[in-house]
């Protein structure tokens, strides 16, 4: 625990500074949720009812389910779609992101030599490279490239997966790369003496060891997957087979222009994976996240 | 040996392979259109060297986004920093419940920008205006995002709102790893609260600052989802006897102007942006050396 701030235990009960503070906090606190409250509030109206009254207490809760059930029916947006098309890809995606750059960023640790120090500087310096510079290209050479091995790349979710390897990849190899750094090589040069061959020493030896950094790999890309919305609107299209939950709320609110009651409902039915998964990971996520920032 | 490099090559080829096909191809096109005539759909792309760039600097469009957008990233760095650094002595005090408080304000990071645009377009303009007009509380009458010289500073609330949590574990985890008996022994030596924190956690978070600085400013230079949904570039106004959108930011800008069919033009605004962000990071690595040099 920290004890930074605050005097010694025996000051700890009933200062009026603390009291002062607590309230601070909660006031700090409630102002945070609100938008949240807000939105639970009024997914549980109909649309009469928000425009009559948006702070009030819903009518009745049932309204809930009712909104719900019109989302998940709605002829217009295929949401449910959206929905398992969203955690398909982030799945794929980050198993193949964290599995991938784990193998790249231990070949760049381990093997000494000026491509592999090469190979390192180019995928770091990419970060700095906004999305907006080659967003159109890529859509034109996803398309050209597609046609030319005869896979269709645009509007598929290997497509999408593969571009999330290439966009992943640079953060996650330098937050491997500082990982396995700090692992001795000694673990990895005894199983060498014993005949044991690389690819093997990596996947029995090295990968299980990475654990703790492969939960921060993760998380950090998958909220950011989970939450895209450029490059699935431009490689998926706004209205193809394949969609995200991002496009489908976008294509709601398009659709159902100031229907709050759906919109809202909507956007609840997009926070609640992500947060019910930070309920009960709260601890790896923070963790990662830190771990994610400092480098 | 033989085999070795082998599974060497093998274990950078996925990452490489999607690095190449997804960033550097698309990168070199994405600079070279920028001095075309390339309009998105005709295979005949023509060089006309820097015409593209010498008009976005007579574009009022443009020249108004990349000024509001510096004048949004530096309201940006400023609210985000200072409610950050409260939050983060807030839950670093001893408070009780300070570890629920500090997983309640990071939850608004897990939500995607699409989907908070939406939330908060709802609370400005329903909640707001509607508590304003009960309660005839004249200022929120009208909604913060209908006027031209309140949207930029209401977007960079929400940005807050959303950022805050996130920069306050930073700041967390660096005021953790400041001894706890230096704070003791300055206030056993009488210092006040307000000056311990002036000349003992402020100095030794400079590092954290630094970090938050710069992921502060470059995801506010890149910011986008959160100004689809919120404003979509409103409300109108006027800047160089042109009329513009208010609201529009530097990366709206761009994709407005991809989805204008003027493509070449796109491509000229985004390398304006990569090369601004460059600059910025560059600065960030020349400060990060000197600092180093200094420890």
């Amino acid at each position: 625990m920290s004890d930074t701030l605050k005097l010694n235990k025996k000051n700890r009960i009933l200062k009026p500074e603390m009291v002062v503070l607590e309230l601070l906090t909660i006031l700090l606190f409630v102002l945070f949720m609100f938008p949240f409250f807000m939105v639970v509030l009024n997914s549980a109206k109909t649309s009469r009812e928000i425009i009559f009254n948006a702070i009030a207490l819903p009518a009745s809760w049932k309204q809930l389910v009712t909104n719900v059930s019109l989302i998940f029916n709605n002829p217009t947006v295929d949401y449910l779609g959206a929905f398992f098309d969203s955690i398909l890809i982030t799945v794929f995606s980050l198993l193949v992101i964290a599995v991938c750059s784990a193998m790249a960023a231990w070949v760049m640790v381990r093997n000494k030599t000026w491509w592999s120090t090469l190979l390192f500087m180019a995928f770091v310096s990419a970060m700095v490279i906004p999305f907006q510079v080659l967003m159109y290209p890529l859509v034109r050479w996803m398309r050209v490239s597609g046609n030319f091995i005869n896979i269709r790349l645009l509007g598929t979710i290997p497509g999408i997966v593969f571009a999330y390897l290439g966009f992943g990849s640079p953060l996650s190899i330098f937050i491997f790369h500082g990982f396995i750094k700090s692992i001795p090589l000694e673990i990895e040069e005894s199983a060498t003496i014993d005949g044991c061959p690389r690819s093997k020493i990596f996947f029995k030896i090295v990968f299980p060891l990475l654990q703790p950094i492969i939960v921060t790999v993760l998380i950090l890309n998958g909220i950011w997957i989970w939450n895209d919305y450029l490059l699935p609107l431009l490689v998926l299209g706004s209205n193809g087979r394949v969609q995200t939950i991002p496009i489908a709320v976008t294509a709601f609110a398009g659709a159902y222009l100031k229907q709050w009651d759906l919109i809202l409902t909507s956007t609840l039915i997009a926070m609640l994976p992500i947060i019910v998964l930070y309920i009960f990971a709260q601890r790896y996520i923070i963790k990662g996240m830190v771990e994610g920032s400092i480098k | 040996m033989k085999q070795s490099r082998a599974v060497n090559i093998l274990f950078v080829a996925p990452c490489v392979f999607a690095f190449v096909m997804i960033i550097v191809i698309p990168f070199f096109f994405g600079l070279y259109y920028s001095v075309t005539d390339w309009n998105g759909v005709s295979n005949n792309v023509n060089f006309v060297g820097l015409r593209n760039f010498s008009n976005l600097a007579n574009s009022p469009d443009f020249v108004y986004s990349f000024l509001i957008t510096i004048a949004y990233t530096l309201i940006n760095i400023v609210l985000i920093n200072i409610v950050s650094f409260v939050l983060s002595l807030v839950v670093t005090s001893k408070i009780k419940r300070r570890n629920f408080y500090r997983a309640g304000f990071f939850v608004p990071y897990l939500i995607g920008g699409i989907v908070l645009g939406y939330i908060w377009q709802f609370i400005l303009n329903n909640i707001l205006v509607s508590l304003g007009t009960t309660y005839s509380i004249k200022f929120l009458e009208t909604s913060f995002l209908s006027l031209p010289h309140t949207v930029i500073w209401t977007m960079a609330v929400v940005n807050t709102w959303q950022y805050a949590g996130y920069i306050m574990l930073i700041f967390v985890a660096s005021i953790q790893s400041i001894p706890s008996s230096l704070m003791e022994a300055a206030s056993v030596d009488g210092a006040p609260f307000f000056s311990r924190v002036l000349h003992i956690l402020l100095p030794m978070m400079a590092n954290a600052f630094t970090i938050s600085l710069f992921l502060t400013l470059t995801t506010s230079f890149k910011q986008f989802d959160m100004n689809l949904t919120l404003t979509n570039g409103g409300p109108a106004t006027r800047f160089m006897d042109t009329p513009v959108k208010a609201s529009q930011l530097l990366a709206m800008n761009i994709f407005n102007t991809a989805t204008a069919n003027r493509m070449a033009e796109a491509q000229a605004k985004a390398v304006v942006l990569f090369v601004a962000l460059l600059v910025v990071s560059l600065i960030q690595v020349t400060v990060n050396k000197k600092k180093e040099v200094e420890m």
